[in-house]
Formats: structure tokens, sequence, C-alpha cells
């Protein structure tokens, strides 16, 4: 049975099942012949198994219920009445679907079963040739009893099944049961089974039972009970040191997650259960659309618990139809643009860390960041001085914002308006995570992380000011601590950031997230490297505990509603402990950044749309602010780094020959003697833009609305910052006159290079 | 109609919650504070592996919460089916009181009070100020 796909295995149950009720559904109709609501029955079931059987490539199988629907629709409808030799070729077909049934059970096909004498059985019947006395080698359809073994008390008028196979498979049919022992029905067929080297395999109604999920919830819900109680048991064993209660502990524990491996698992579905219906979609979708898609599914067999395979139903609907809809291109424009016309959709499932991962990638044109950004300033989402300065990857995020919707025109297949921001909020609900990468003209790749399950998670507990909290693991990219030399730390102005693999991580401190007392150095500290709303950023705690399992408990609405924690757990020693909500505490730290800017006299605006940005003094008297998320690195370098090639300045930066743009002249101040230059590079992939100017002065957070419209070539307009007039550098204007090339880099490279360096 | 109503003292004064709502009476208990909680909430307490809010009477009742070195007990009460703990200076009798005894609260209580006090019984040595449980554990 291993052999034996799951689709199929369930199919046979579900048949046998049907069956059974079939055969009780027919022997009532043979005492209330018109009764129209058992006649729909029967025909519903066999219908169902015709369906199944066509769409799973079973075609004796669907030949044989084809012409038995066909007789049925006409007793139903009250074209033809109820003759006992009707009732005997639909017990006949009944017995030969069981028989094609369990040659599929058992070796996964029909088998050689010859069907061609029931179906011209039930056609005859259907034409109304139907020969009193039939041919011989035709379905005999008087009762013989010769060697079908009735086991019910076959009331005289019920027609015997006539043994209509050859050769050994005709000891098999079974008689109609009477309704009252149908469940004895289902293992006859394994018992009469003769291929012996199949013995030990047992029938699928043998070997699966049908469990309320409601049981298997509570069970779950006990299971995280008891893995709670195992983490105080070994808690508490380490205590005391008694080597007979420790043993007793580790056995515990070992049961115990062997206990919730095991309830687990029966609450894992492969994903197949959801995509298996993605076949048809996709194929009317693209019909609709005249859309040309190949259909790639990988990691089928991919598990995960039934809640969360509930939980991203909507989100991968909505995924796969905005791929086909936005992403993948008309067969013409595809022809043009140099690709095969058919487009290819690839969903791929698999675990990670814990974690199941899914992918849905298109082929198609890609998203455009500029025209992403056009629409969020056409909705009003976003200014467009906001949007101007913009990576890629966070224009990406404004898909995720209410209310944004990129199709050109509303269709009836996606763009109602209610969109990514939808899947965005269910992948959230469950603690999942969702991004996105795209690259125009190659293709765009929607990546889902969501946990294993929703009842227990594997956390992080940290200490934060004598306090113990849980972060999920599923947030949580890695861990540094902070040595004596503090390296790797860096201040720009008063902001700590951390320099990790020559990006700057900006460093958010726990204690000030939460108003506990602020830190009095950094030294000793521990970075927790979170990944949250599509970006990262380096959550200060005092130290690491350890990583437990816990099972995220209901907290009071009071608590909930603050808005920085996902719930709460009970810990080994039994304490209660708040599990951070990422997201919402990256979300509080901006907004605490924000406030520091109060401070510091940046003028906020009342819509509160903040950026970071990289202060540089230029020249005398000048400044200049650019996005900081578009910065790599910040260095220094003595000023005859710079080389002139060609007219072009340049420089040698790790091995490369990168341009170089004199912000100095962008302001058209001129060339002017430095000693040293402080250098801001822009890298994207392999390529690299060098920005020089005189000095860093600071990151703020700026209120980008607050711009003024005086603007030059290469700038923006320009912004106060602490009182002083900043100019607002076109960063991805002056990047793209220094190197045409540098946005074309793909995601996907640019992800490689960055974990590289 | 007699009413039997579970009392506890805070600050000097006794009050009766229907008993019917109270699930039980408890010592303190260790409790794990809520970072940017409202006013109100003096924690998250383990309940028999059941995490309880626990509220400090004190400060919704418009007083000083309590302190580190205060050694308060624990009422539990139900609120919409799910346990609330409520932070009280000390556990009293339950008592039975006929239901003549009891009246509008006094115009001299003072109006901090007044809001989360459905009315008063008259004892014969004192005043049982009746708490609106409902409202005293809105934080």
């Amino acid at each position: 049975m291993d052999a034996m796909d799951e689709i199929v295995r369930e199919f046979v149950v579900e048949s046998y099942e049907n069956l059974d009720q079939l055969d009780s559904d027919l022997v009532a109709l043979e005492g209330d012949a018109g009764s129209r609501s058992l006649l729909s029955s029967v025909f519903r079931t066999i219908h169902t198994i015709k369906g199944t059987s066509g769409f799973l490539g079973f075609g004796a199988l669907e030949g044989v219920t084809h012409v038995g629907e066909s007789l049925l629709a006409e007793l139903r409808d009250g074209k033809r009445e109820m003759t006992q030799r009707t009732t005997d070729v639909l017990l006949t077909m009944v017995d030969t679907v069981r028989e094609l049934l369990r040659s599929i059970e058992s070796t996964g096909a029909e088998g050689d079963l010859d069907t061609t004498a029931v179906v011209a059985s039930i056609q005859a019947v259907l034409d109304g040739t139907d020969a009193p006395a039939p041919a011989a080698e035709e379905a005999p359809v008087e009762p013989e009893p010769v060697d079908a073994a009735p086991v019910d008390e076959a009331p005289t008028e019920k027609a015997k099944p006539a043994p209509v196979l050859p050769g050994k498979k005709a000891k098999a049919p079974l008689p109609a049961k009477p309704a009252e022992a149908p469940s004895a029905a289902a293992p006859e067929p394994a018992a009469a089974e003769p291929s012996a080297e199949e013995a030990p395999v047992r029938s699928a109604t043998e070997s699966s039972i049908r469990v309320d999920v409601e049981v298997l919830d509570a069970l779950m819900r006990h299971v995280g009970e008891l893995v709670l109680a195992r983490n105080a048991m070994t808690s508490i064993a380490a205590d005391i040191d008694d080597p007979a209660l420790v043993h007793a502990t580790q056995r515990l524990a070992l049961i115990a997650t062997e206990l919730q491996q095991g309830v687990m698992k029966t609450r894992m579905q492969p994903i197949d259960n959801v995509w298996s219906k993605v076949p048809r979609m996709v194929r009317d979708i693209s019909a609709s659309l005249g859309r040309q898609v190949r259909l790639d599914m990988i990691g089928k067999e991919t598990e995960l618990d039934r809640g969360v395979l509930e939980a991203i139903k909507d989100p991968l609907t909505h995924l796969i139809r905005n791929a086909i809809d936005h992403g993948i291109e008309a067969p013409e424009q595809r022809v043009a643009a140099g690709k095969p016309e058919q487009g290819v959709l690839t969903l791929r499932a698999f675990h990670q860390g814990g974690q199941v991962v899914i992918e849905i990638a298109d082929d198609g044109k890609g998203i455009d960041p500029q025209a992403i950004a056009a629409k969020a300033v056409e909705r009003g989402l976003r200014s467009a001085a906001d949007v101007a300065d913009l990576a890629p990857q966070d224009v990406f995020q404004l898909l995720f914002l209410p209310g944004f919707s990129t199709a050109e025109k509303v269709t009836h297949v996606s763009g109602r308006g209610v969109g990514m921001d939808v899947v965005k909020t269910k992948v959230d609900a469950i603690g999942g995570v969702v991004d996105v990468t795209s690259a125009v003209g190659v293709g765009t790749t929607w990546r889902l992380r969501i946990p294993l399950t929703l009842a227990i998670m594997p956390a992080l507990t940290v200490e934060c000011a004598s306090e113990t909290y849980a972060i999920p693991q599923i947030n949580l990219l890695e861990l540094l601590a902070i040595d004596d030399k503090q390296s790797g730390v860096e201040y720009v102005g008063e902001a700590p950031v951390f320099r990790l693999r020559g990006r700057l991580l900006p460093l958010v401190d726990l204690r000030d997230v939460l108003g506990r007392t602020p830190r009095e150095s950094l030294v000793g500290a521990v970075i927790a490297v979170m990944h949250a709303d599509g970006g990262r950023f380096g959550l200060l705690v005092d130290h690491v505990r350890n990583t437990e399992e816990i099972v995220a408990k209901p907290i009071a609405a009071a608590v909930k509603g603050i808005g920085l924690y996902a719930g709460a757990t009970l810990l080994g020693d039994g304490s209660v402990t708040l599990i951070l909500d990422i997201p919402a505490v990256a979300r509080r730290a901006l907004e605490l950044q924000e406030a520091i800017g109060d401070d510091r006299d940046v003028v906020a605006t009342s819509t509160g749309e903040t950026e970071q940005m990289l202060i540089v003094s230029v020249g005398e008297d000048r400044q200049v602010a650019m996005p900081m998320g578009a910065v790599t690195r910040l260095e220094r370098f003595p000023m005859d780094v710079l080389e002139r090639v060609s007219g072009s300045l340049v420089m040698q930066y790790r091995e490369r020959i990168t341009p170089v743009v004199d912000l100095a002249q962008v302001l058209g101040l001129g060339s002017t003697f430095r000693e040293e230059l402080a250098v801001v590079v822009c890298q994207r992939g392999d390529r690299s833009v060098a920005l020089v100017a005189d000095e860093v002065v600071d990151i703020v957070e700026c209120a980008i609305a607050d711009r003024s419209e005086v603007s030059g070539y290469g700038l923006l307009g320009s912004i106060i910052v602490r009182g002083r007039v900043t100019e607002l550098l076109d960063l991805e204007a002056t990047v793209r006159d220094a190197d045409s090339a540098f946005y074309d880099v793909q995601d996907a490279e640019l992800v490689g290079a960055g974990s590289e360096h | 109609m007699r009413h039997q109503l579970a009392t506890f003292k805070l600050d000097d004064c006794l009050y009766g919650i229907d008993v019917a709502r109270v699930q039980e009476a408890l010592r303190m208990q260790a409790h794990t504070p809520v970072p940017h909680a409202p006013k109100g909430v003096a924690g998250l307490v383990n309940l028999r592996g059941q995490v309880v809010l626990l509220v400090d009477l004190r400060v919704r009742l418009g007083r000083e919460g309590f302190g580190e070195d205060d050694d308060p007990m624990m009422m539990v009460v139900k609120v919409d089916g799910e346990p609330v703990s409520l932070l009280v200076d000390q556990v009293g009798d339950v008592l039975e009181i006929d239901g003549s005894r009891f009246g509008s609260p006094p115009p001299t209580l003072e109006p901090a009070l007044r809001d989360f006090v459905t009315g008063v019984y008259q004892l014969d040595d004192e005043l049982l100020l009746a708490l609106d449980v409902d409202l005293a554990v809105q934080v």
C-alpha cells in the first residue's frame, strides 16, 4: 500500500463507505421502489465514484459507473420504473465496482478485470434491448448462489449479484447486505483477496479510522499541558539532585516528546490536501484570462498541522490567483519578450528549521518597483516623496498595505482592492511570515514561512531587566553577543547600529521598548537578530536563558490590547512568561525612535510617516540626507583612493572598480580637496556605487512629508534637520547615473551576496 | 431574600461580592509584571495552569496601588466565565444578609468609590459595600 498514492487510498476508503450505504439503499429501494430520495442518494454515490475515478484515470471503473449513472439518472427522473432486472444490473455494477476497488487497493491499478459484460448488460437495460434470456456469457441475472456465499438471510425477492467475473475472482462478489450490518462488508474483500504476496497489507478501511477533529484538538491541548508539566518536572529535577528522580524525569521527558510528536502526527496532513484543488483552479483562471500556464508542484507530501493548513488555504489561493493574473503574461506578450508561450507557476513546499516554507513562483513579468511606488502614491497610501528613495525590497512591502491593488483594471479573478494585506494578516495571525522577491521580466516569488503547528512552538527565552520573555523562533535569525570591546557596534549620531557581515543592522533595545531601566553598557548584551515585516533588526536583550517548547495560553483582552504580546506561556518553574509579538515590537521601536527624533528637533508630521535618514556634510555648510535603508556600508578613506578613468571617478573597493559619485558635484559645489572622505557604499548583488562626502553627521528619523519642493538635479527637495536645511538626495537617480545597470541586479543574487560578506 | 456575600477588606472598608461570582480566595502568588499594561493591571499569575489577569483593586478604586512590602490576598472572581484575580488587603467571611438591608450608597461615599459600588448593606456595626465586579475588572 506504500506505493499507493494517498489520494487513491482516500478514494478507496471513501468509496467503500459509500458502497456500504449503496447496498442498503438499493435493497431499501426494492421495498420502496419509488423513493426519490433513495434514488438520489444512490445516484450521488455512483456519480461521485465516477467523477473521482475519471479524475484518477481509472478508465474501467469510470466506464462501469458511467452506464450505471445513466440508468440511475433515468430512474431518478422517473423515466423508468425500478424492476427486478434493473436492481439486478445495478447490484452487479456495485459488485464490479467493489472488485475494481479491491484491485486498486492492493495493486494501485485496476488490473485486467473485464468489465465489458457488465457494461453491456446495463447498456442493454438502458436501451431496452435487454433480452429476457440473455446470453450466458453476459452477466447471469437470476439468483444463482453458485459460489457466492451469502452471509445474510437473502430475502427471496432480492437478486443475487451475478458472478460476473471469470476465474478466481468470481468468488468474491458480495451480496447486498442488510442495512444493519454495513460495516462488515468492508473487511470482507480483503479476506477474499487471493494474492498471497500481499497478505500483510491491511485493507484501507482496516488501517484507518475517521476521528472527530474535536477529539484531536482536545488531545493536542492535553499534550500541550503535558509538555508544560514535563518542563516543570525537568526544572525541579535539576534542582533536587536525586538520581532516581533524574532518571524518572528523563523517561517522562522522552515519553512526553514521543507522545507530542505522535499526536502532532495525527493532526498532520500533506499540503496536497490543499494543493489538490490547485490544478483545476489554475486551469480555470488561466482559461478565463487567456493565459497558458504549466503548474509544477514540488513537495506535495510536505505535512502541516491541519489548523495551519486550514489557515493558509485562503492566502495560498489568493497568491496563486495573483500570480496568474498579475504575474504571468498573455502568450503574445511572452513571445514578444522572448519567453515560451506557456508560463510556469511553481508551488514548492518544504520543511526548514522546524518551519514550513511554501513558495509560489511564476516566471512572469515580475513586479516593477516603480509601478508599485506610483500606485501607492496614486492610492494616497504614501506620498511621492515617501516612495522616491525606497529600496526595491521596501517598495514590495507596500504591496501589503491595506487598500493596495496593482491590477491595471479590476478583474473578477483578483484586484478587488482586498489583496496582499489580507494575505499578510492571515499569515501573521498564525505566527507566519510572508515576503516577496521579484525581478522585472523574470518573475516573482512569494514565500510563506509558517510554523509546523499552532499549538506548541519553539521559542527562545531571554532576560530583560530581570524579567523573562519568550521570542518565537520563527522570528529569530541568529544570536550575537557583544564583547568587551563592543566590536561591530557603531554609533551614527546616537543610534546604535551593528555591522553584521558588512551590513548595518539597526539595534532596538528591549529595555527601551518595554520602558524598563535603560541599559548602562552594551557590553555583555546579546543581539537577537530578528526577522519581521520583511526587514531585520537586532533586538538587544540582557542575556539568553534557554530554548523551550512553549504553549501559547490565551491572555486577557487587557493584555492582548497592549499590542506587544502574542500571548503568554508557563515556563518550567511555573512562572508566567509573556511571548513577544516581534512585528509589533519592531513597530513600537520605530515609534520610540520617532519620539527621540522629536527631542532632536526633527520636524515631525501629523501623519507620523517617518523614515530613517543618513545625514552627511558636504563642503563648508551643506548637508545631504539619504534613506538609510539603501545604504550598505559607511567607510572612511583618504582622498587619494579616488581615480579618474576616462572622465569618470572610480575607486578600488574590495578588489573591484567601483564608480564614485562626489556629492559636492551633485550639489554643484565643484571638487574640493579633502584629506579624508566619508564614503557611503550602496551595494546590490556584486555591484556597488560609492558616494563621497566630508563627514557622516547623524542618522535621524525624518518626517518626509515636510520637505520643500525646491530641488536641483539629483535632489528631491530639502528638509530641516536640527534647524539646518538639508538636501534630500535622489539616491536612485544618482546611483543610476553612476551605474546604469545597478538596479537590474536580481534579488536572488542580492540575497546571496548579502550573506557572503 | 437572603443574600450570600463573600467579603474582603480594602483600606478599612468592607466590600462584598455575590458568592456565586467568587471562585476562590488565595494567598498572593509570584506574578509576572506586564510592561505597558493599563493602570490597575498588576500582572499575570499561574492559577493551576491557567494564565490569569491580576487586577490591583486599590488602583481601580483610585487609591495608591499595592507595593513591594504589602502582603495582599487574591480573590479570584468569574467574569464571563473566565477567572480574574483581584488583589485585596484581607479576605473575610462569607456573610448571609437579609435583602432588606440593601440600599443605595450614602451621599457621603467618596466619588471615586461610588462608580464601583452598586449599593450598601447596613450591617449592625458597619457598612458593607457591594462591589460591581464587572466594572472593577474592566481595566
